[in-house]
């Protein structure tokens, strides 16, 4: 009796174009917000922060970001790994060439670099489509790493071929390096999770956002009803790889701290991410968080019940693992191809009738 | 008959006043590799009229539509519009130039809600800035709002308020031609392109639909051209009439003129009607 | 003859050897996306699948062994006996022709009319679930796959190209038996398509889907029938690659190389993934030869997708692909 729309009536057509048009939902957002930002600080330890936490707020950016490109725009990308090393080592170069630099603006300069090279690497898509686009992407995830591994310039020479991340403070609170606690580490990937949640939202809901799906559902008609097919993409792109090389910024700067880019950033992260946004729904903003949430608890989970609980070889539960989201996806794609949020959706249309639901 | 200087218009049987020329194809050829699908043709449009294209399948005017809204680019001949030589242009470009249009297998967005497909067809009116998108600031909210409200009136016209939040995809087909056509007249455009907007179509659908043309014709001066294979509609519908048979133009003029127009006759109607 | 000359035609020599393997994985590709419009990702990891099925079977290893032995805490490995390399082989083909049929019935059947981009996603999602059932099938452990095929280096090549250029040219005989088995393949795939009842109906499926139907060509059966071929073209990629790298996950990375390969020579024809699998492979070897030492190593691992992806550009149909005209 509590969910309900009847009685909220809108008088004005902002009103109805609001993120959350029920009042029910607006409340659980707000306070949703209010528990990450004021509760979680007071209770999170390193044991969370660095299993849970701080991988679900990284990954779940980078699957908005990559959910805008695959979701909104339809353009398939197996390169996000790739991506997000060119958040990384852009955050490494400039961090190390500008000591004073704010860090803020360093991550969203890595951003912007990642953005111009998402741009490049998203020129094919202007000529091709589908699956000959993701072998485009695929281009960009092997020869990105190669550079990475093999030129000294972008490591510095380091003999290792590793970067790490010197600290860096935010508001006087180091949220970089050793000395960083998960408390300020927590806060400052949320502020961005949250903050691009916010901008994605925005992008999607407006004219940019209506390109973008119409380039999606049927791109000719698209561009005889007067999208500039060329700007609709790559400006797809562009906002997907910046999303994608924050992600890489934060989850080398903020979470490793030190990563070497064919181990951290392989194509298997590029699966990862993309598997995120399958299972948490393509085209769908809280998609890319269930979908980040799923895919970092699941395995957590899964591990701690197979290899504490019952004693199973960790490669055994490794390779259950890779089994089971393998068949998830497949459930996931012939059962409801929206995913995750298709189902809350199915929940939340009954629970509006509920308890009368004739 | 129809006085034939450019500038002048004429006026219809009811009375309309048709204004001047707005295009016209002069020599039009287009070919596909070796296949000929559009030989030779020449004719205009005027503002204000309606003007239909007919003909069997595969006479070509679907390919004729097409290089009107420049997806396809013809290897011959020129197209004019308001008094210039278009360029080749891209088709988005020329959706820019005020030219919209519906298509013959629908080709709505079918992952989006009636509304928002609607509301595609103002995005060239639509220019609030990136920033001001991403934040949701000024002009960017300040524009959904406006547009909106122009959005509601074509929604109004077309009767299909109750759909509006429906996702495209769940319509059954003679709702989908209607918001395709609302697509289309959200755009504003001067001249409004129409694939075959009655086929498949039951005989209830049919009026509606040609209820709403003469309307959009008549309430926003809209000149249209039109594509149709059914003969009955098009003659009641249209001012004046372009007949193709394989690639060629076999006659031209008012329906009446049209109907008996001997080479008609023999080649599309087989038959003479009434 | 100048020396870099005569490096630059071993490393070509080898790099044939290696398309050849790309060759087999994109045959692979090319029968199921003819006859399906599936972009099957998951090609590679069928051969990885075959392989270990196949060194499963020869060893008589029992199936999920560690599965069950992380269940019921028992330590079981093998049957304790060996099955003929022949016996093993025609027992894998009927596990691949099941692996088809269960495809079809429990993913493809119910994935109808989706778009490609969706078809496409769910293959990945295949390859995953099939790396993961290899594993606790079988075991990880790299294996050797041993299938009486002659190795290490092919004197007579060696012999022959002394008497010719004064310097020897290292070629192992495995690769040259693997090429005349490829070709063999082919062969036999031409012939099944052409002359038989079931290979006129896969090329009447593949021109058109719609006629095909209509004339009473099961769609169901001609998938079952390409997804089986497709395993039978991952057996023998498995089977060469194993036996000369051991049986290993980076088997299914080569799949991954298949891939450009199929740009080059179009999605749809057997003469381009055959073609394109040597250049690809040719290609990438002597870019290595010739600039690895200037712009650095191990440019193998891009170069075939970023020929591909300027391939693209300019040719997206691929050499051998018609022109698409498109229509509203």
């Amino acid at each position: 009796m509590i969910y309900r729309e009847a009685g909220d009536f809108k008088t004005s057509y902002a009103a109805d174009n609001q993120t959350f048009p029920i009042r029910g939902d607006r409340v659980a957002y707000y306070l949703v917000i209010a528990f990450a930002f004021l509760v979680v600080p007071f209770f999170i330890n390193d044991y969370w922060a660095n299993s849970i936490v701080l991988p679900f707020l990284i990954y779940a950016i980078a699957a908005l970001g990559l959910n805008i490109l695959i979701g909104y725009c339809g353009q398939l990308s197996l390169g996000s790994g790739a991506f997000m090393a060119v958040g990384a080592y852009a955050t490494f170069k400039l961090t190390v060439a500008f000591p004073g630099m704010s860090i803020v603006f360093v991550i969203l300069l890595a951003g912007l670099v990642t953005a111009a090279v998402g741009v490049l690497f998203g020129l094919p898509s202007l000529r091709i489509k589908g699956f000959y686009l993701a072998v485009a992407t695929l281009a960009a995830q092997f020869f990105l790493i190669w550079l990475f591994t093999q030129q000294p310039w972008f490591y510095n020479n380091s003999p290792t071929g590793m970067i790490s991340m010197p600290t860096r403070e935010f508001l006087g609170y180091p949220v970089t390096g050793a000395r960083a606690s998960a408390v300020s580490m927590y806060l400052f990937c949320l502020m961005f999770a949250v903050a691009l949640a916010w901008l994605a939202r925005n992008l999607t809901r407006g004219t940019m956002g209506r390109k973008w799906m119409a380039i999606r559902d049927m791109d000719i008609a698209a561009e005889i009803i007067g999208v500039n097919p060329m700007l609709a993409k790559l400006s797809a792109f562009a906002v997907s790889s910046f999303f994608i090389g924050v992600a890489g910024a934060l989850l080398f700067g903020v979470y490793l701290g030190a990563v070497e880019a064919g181990e951290a950033f392989g194509i298997d992260k590029s699966f990862l991410i993309l598997f995120m946004v399958i299972i948490g729904g393509l085209g769908s903003i809280l998609g890319s968080f269930l979908g980040a949430a799923f895919l970092i608890v699941g395995p957590v989970l899964l591990k701690l019940l197979l290899v504490n609980q019952l004693g199973w070889p960790s490669d055994l539960a490794a390779h259950l693992e890779i089994m089971i989201v393998g068949a998830l996806i497949l459930v996931v794609l012939i059962l409801e191809p929206h995913g995750m949020t298709a189902l809350w959706r199915t929940i939340k249309e009954k629970l509006r009738l509920w308890p009368f639901p004739h | 008959m129809l006085d034939t200087k450019p500038d002048e218009g004429y006026t219809t049987a009811d009375g309309r006043q048709i204004g001047g020329v707005a295009m016209e194809m002069k020599n039009i050829t287009l070919r596909f590799g070796g296949v000929v699908a559009i030989k030779d043709i020449s004719f205009d449009i005027r503002w204000g009229e309606i003007r239909a294209i007919i003909g069997p399948n595969g006479a070509g005017k679907s390919s004729m539509l097409n290089v009107i809204s420049g997806f396809y680019h013809p290897q011959d001949g020129e197209v004019w519009y308001k008094g210039y030589r278009r360029a080749r242009m891209r088709p988005y470009q020329v959706a820019r130039t005020g030219i919209a249009r519906t298509f013959q297998n629908i080709a709505l967005f079918e992952g989006m809600s009636v509304l928002d497909n609607i509301m595609t067809g103002r995005l060239n009116l639509m220019n609030a800035g990136f920033i001001s998108q991403a934040m949701w600031w000024g002009k960017a909210a300040r524009e959904e709002e406006e547009h909106r409200e122009k959005v509601e009136k074509v929604i109004d016209f077309l009767e299909i308020q109750h759909i509006r939040k429906t996702p495209v995809a769940r319509l059954p087909y003679g709702l989908k031609k209607r918001v395709e056509l609302a697509r289309a007249l959200a755009a504003e455009p001067s001249i409004l392109l129409l694939d075959e907007p009655m086929a498949g179509m039951n005989v209830e659908e049919k009026e509606d639909m040609s209820r709403f043309i003469l309307d959009v014709n008549d309430e926003f001066n809209t000149t249209i051209v039109l594509i149709e294979h059914d003969m009955g509609v098009v003659m009641d519908l249209s001012d004046r009439v372009v007949v193709m048979d394989y690639g060629k133009k076999i006659g031209d003029g008012t329906p009446d003129e049209v109907r008996n127009n001997e080479e008609v006759i023999k080649a599309y109607l087989g038959v003479e009607h009434d | 003859m100048p020396e870099t000359l005569l490096f630059a035609m071993e490393a070509a020599i080898n790099g044939l050897a290696a398309g050849v393997m790309y060759a087999l994985v994109a045959l692979g590709f090319v029968l199921i996306f003819k006859a399906s419009g599936i972009f099957n990702f998951s090609q590679g990891v069928m051969a990885l699948f075959a392989a270990l099925t196949l060194v499963g079977l020869q060893t008589g290893q029992i199936p999920f062994s560690h599965l069950i032995n992380a269940i019921f805490g028992t330590r079981m490995h093998h049957f304790g006996f060996t099955l003929p390399t022949f016996v093993a082989i025609a027992g894998t083909v009927l596990v691949m022709i099941a692996f088809a049929w269960l495809v079809e019935r429990l993913i493809f059947r119910h994935l109808v009319n989706q778009e490609p981009i969706i078809l496409f996603m769910a293959t990945i999602g295949l390859a995953y679930f099939l790396e993961g059932l290899g594993d606790i099938m079988w075991g990880a452990e790299v294996k050797r796959l041993d299938v009486g095929l002659p190795q290490g280096m092919s004197g007579p090549i060696d012999d022959l190209t002394f008497a010719w250029f004064g310097y020897g040219f290292f070629v192992d005989s495995l690769e040259i038996w693997a090429a005349a088995i490829a070709g063999l393949l082919v062969i036999t795939l031409v012939i099944f398509s052409q002359y038989t009842k079931q290979g006129r109906a896969l090329r009447a499926v593949a021109d058109d889907h719609q006629a095909a139907l209509s004339v009473g060509i099961s769609l169901r059966f001609i998938w079952v029938l390409v997804w089986s071929l497709a395993g039978i073209v991952a057996l023998v990629a498995g089977i060469m690659w194993g036996a000369k790298s051991g049986v290993q996950f980076s088997l299914s990375l080569i799949a991954l190389k298949a891939l450009p390969v199929l740009i080059l020579g179009g999605f749809t024809s057997i003469p381009g993934a055959i073609i394109g699998g040597l250049i690809i492979g040719v290609g990438e070897k002597l870019f290595d030869f010739l600039l690895g030492p200037i712009v650095g190593s191990a440019t193998e691992n891009w170069f075939a997708y970023m020929l591909a992806l300027v391939f693209l550009l300019f040719r997206p149909q691929g050499l051998f692909g018609e022109k698409i005209i498109e229509r509203v």
